[in-house]
């Protein structure tokens, strides 16, 4: 009971971390119809950005700055970049993102190096929060959570309920309507786009150092967090938030079980059929495929309900 | 109709220089590069062609983007290597030459198996999805130790089959020639491809996939059977791989591998056919050579690809072919001092960038031992500040001139097609 609490407790603050990068995602494709390639490098900025200022100055001041920074860069990168591919369409806007994730990663080599950097948790932030039965609760993992709600709550009223957010709405589904009544729309863009960078860039600040901050970070993530929009629904904010909290979830349980088709066949008395390769099959323990299982959500969404959770367009 | 206006068609000699070309150059290459590193970079370079043609199968041709293309390419080659491994132990009596034709239909078997799902819709949804199943097979690489050979991969032995007029794989030009021969088969089959009815619905569906529908085609079923086709091909170049490494590890299925034939065949150019080939060598010299003279390789390779992306998506091929229409007009005098000025400004800012990159590079590496890195005879010290004032003075010279003599070529440019059109009115 203890571990399912508490492993329920860390897939959601995962979860939401994730939340926090695809709703910048699905912003940006819903508004520009581009699949941001290097949205997870913005997150892997925004944990390097930190760990320099928070050696300097200061985890706190890191948390304020280094967004900012990495939402800069988002709107340089819109305004210089994706403004100028523009006129060849989806596709190549798509390639220039993927060149950016390429340039970014190798920048992080560069300035950071190869290996791994000690980026920390500040130490007012270390120590469990509390504990269930004996198992402890990291505060830092509740300051996550804090964090990502705030943030979540904060952009759901700036998109309800201030004038802005309202044109961003309109704009996602009719641009030539509200270019139309005077609202200047690439400016838009610009800001939508460095938004959701400067959010991707808040995830990396809280993620970087509860994961690990290396150049590979983007990477990794960046792939978990395309099959959250396709399982979620390309372009639906709420599809988003249940697909985070599930993969999110999906991803923290299964590396902790060590379940696997032979070990229920041996419960039940039974052998496992001869074979090399079937004993191989047989032998895998949840944990050991763990990292496929996203994967495999995603194939089997796409298979049984091609526009995904709350989708709207099929996938 | 068709087959009897064909029929009366006269042999045309200059259509077949293009390939007779090659196929003496190929042949001949290995004469001039004796030296042993070029003769494994342009193994490398067959290999890749045959790689980038099958991935612009999709991009250029059907108009799907994937970033997944090694998985075909790696399963192929896993395959491939399994069936080498098998003739050795005498399980399986099949000559080593014609292995990638395992790997060929095993890369095509894997397409079929995915590609049903992934091709329902072509776009953003098909990159998305390609992804999506190349880090499932890359995760499942690791989890399969038995097929896959966990990290450290399967290794095998080329020289295992019967040798035949001589030829038994255990000398490196050897192999270079069973790659070559197929570089050519692979190409041949993969021109002839984009000249059937499939080859050219699947340019129909990628330009216009409603119309597709409405003259009678399931689109559907055209991207699938591009992808497996691609797929074939994809496997062949991946069992060559497995037959001049002599191992495969999960690399060969990975995100790097996937991306690097993106590059590749983006940079040469989707529009032409020719355009794969081309980006297929400039990314293998910067992959097998420049890599060995730089960490910094991918970053270069990364901007490159960027400026492509940026100012020229056609290419490089549909570069070259814009400017042999100037010159075929007479008209290329016009623009070559445009570009003398352009190439030159260039080439500093380049050198001035590429110099800051590498004395960070070397800054954070080696400067301990030895403060002054030796770049094509300069001596910089990277620990004074001198060098990197100058280098940051020739960036930003370069990059000013170079912005200038930019608009310049434009405007040639500009002024060279307005009297092509209307020479051609």
């Amino acid at each position: 009971m203890e571990f399912f609490l508490v492993t329920l407790l860390n897939g959601v603050s995962y979860g939401l971390l994730l939340f926090m990068l695809s709703s910048g995602l699905t912003l940006i494709f819903s508004m520009m119809g581009v699949l941001n390639f290097a949205h997870a490098s913005f997150y892997m900025l925004g944990a390097y950005f930190a760990y320099s200022i928070s050696t300097r100055i200061g985890f706190w001041q890191a948390l304020v700055v280094a967004p900012v920074a990495v939402g800069a860069i988002g709107m340089l990168v819109e305004r210089f970049g994706l403004r100028t591919v523009h006129r060849y369409g989806h596709v190549a806007e798509l390639l220039f993102t993927f060149g950016l994730a390429y340039i970014i990663e190798e920048l992080v080599h560069l300035v950071w190096g190869r290996l791994p950097v000690d980026y920390r948790i500040p130490a007012q932030l270390d120590g469990p929060l509390f504990a269930i039965y004996g198992t402890s609760f990291p505060i830092y993992r509740g300051f996550m959570m804090l964090v990502s709600v705030t943030m979540l709550a904060a952009l759901y009223l700036a998109l309800t309920r201030t004038r802005i957010g309202l044109v961003i709405r309109a704009a996602l589904t009719h641009p030539h309507m509200v270019e139309a009544l005077g609202h200047d729309v690439p400016r838009m863009f610009m800001l939508v786009f460095g938004g959701g960078a400067a959010l991707a860039g808040l995830a990396g600040v809280i993620g970087g150092n509860a994961f690990v901050t290396e150049p590979g970070m983007a990477a990794l993530v960046g792939v978990i967090v395309f099959v959250v929009v396709v399982v979620g629904g390309m372009g639906s904010l709420a599809g988003a938030f249940i697909a985070s909290l599930l993969i999110g979830c999906l991803q923290t349980f299964s590396v902790a079980l060590d379940w696997s088709i032979a070990g229920a066949l041996a419960r039940l008395g039974l052998q496992p059929p001869p074979g090399l390769l079937v004993t191989e099959l047989f032998g895998i323990t949840v944990s050991q495929a763990a990292p496929v299982l996203p994967y495999l959500l995603m194939v089997l969404v796409l298979i049984l309900r091609p526009r995904g959770i709350m989708g709207t367009r099929e996938a | 109709m068709s087959t009897e206006a064909r029929r009366c068609e006269p042999l045309n000699p200059w259509r077949w220089l293009p390939w007779g070309g090659a196929a003496a150059a190929l042949a001949l290459l290995p004469l001039v590069f004796r030296h042993g590193f070029a003769l494994t970079l342009l193994s490398q370079m067959g290999i890749m062609v045959i790689f980038a043609l099958s991935y612009n199968m999709l991009l250029g041709q059907s108009g799907l983007l994937s970033f997944g293309h090694a998985v075909y390419s790696g399963l192929g080659a896993y395959c491939a290597v399994h069936a080498l491994n098998l003739i050795g132990k005498g399980q399986l009596a099949f000559p080593v030459s014609a292995l990638p034709l395992v790997g060929g239909v095993s890369g095509a078997l894997f397409g079929v198996l995915f590609g049903w799902v992934t091709t329902k819709k072509s776009g953003t949804t098909f990159a998305m999805i390609s992804l999506g199943i190349a880090e499932m097979v890359a995760a499942c690489s690791l989890m399969l130790p038995g097929f896959f050979g966990g990290e450290g991969g399967v290794t095998a032995n080329r020289t295992v089959g019967r040798a035949f007029l001589g030829i038994s794989y255990g000398p490196a030009t050897q192999v270079y020639y069973l790659i070559a021969v197929w570089t050519m088969v692979a190409t041949a089959a993969m021109f002839a491809l984009t000249r059937t009815p499939l080859g050219r619905i699947a340019n129909a569906v990628r330009d216009n996939p409603e119309r597709a529908e409405f003259i009678g085609y399931d689109t559907h079923v055209v991207r699938f059977l591009q992808l497996v086709l691609a797929a074939f091909f994809a496997g062949v170049s991946g069992a060559l791989a497995a037959i001049n490494f002599e191992i495969v590890s999960a690399e060969a299925l990975g995100a790097s591998r996937s991306g690097g034939v993106l590059l590749a065949t983006f940079i040469g150019g989707t529009g032409w056919f020719v355009g794969p080939i081309i980006g297929a060598v400039v990314y293998t010299f910067f992959v097998g050579a420049i890599s060995s003279v730089t960490k910094a390789w991918l970053l270069y390779l990364g901007l490159f690809f960027i400026v492509m992306v940026l100012f020229a998506p056609g290419g490089v091929a549909s570069l070259a072919a814009a400017n042999l229409r100037v010159a075929k007009a007479g008209l290329f005098g016009r623009l070559a001092p445009a570009y003398g000025a352009a190439l030159g400004a260039g080439l500093a800012a380049l050198g001035g960038f590429a110099t800051i990159v590498e004395m960070i590079y070397y800054h954070e590496l080696e400067a301990v031992n030895d403060p002054v890195l030796r770049l094509l005879g300069l001596r910089l010290d990277v620990t004074t500040a001198p060098p990197w004032f100058g280098a940051a003075v020739v960036l930003a010279a370069g990059g000013a001139a170079f912005w200038v003599a930019a608009r310049r070529v434009r405007v040639r440019w500009n002024e060279v097609h307005e009297r092509l059109g209307r020479g051609s009115a």
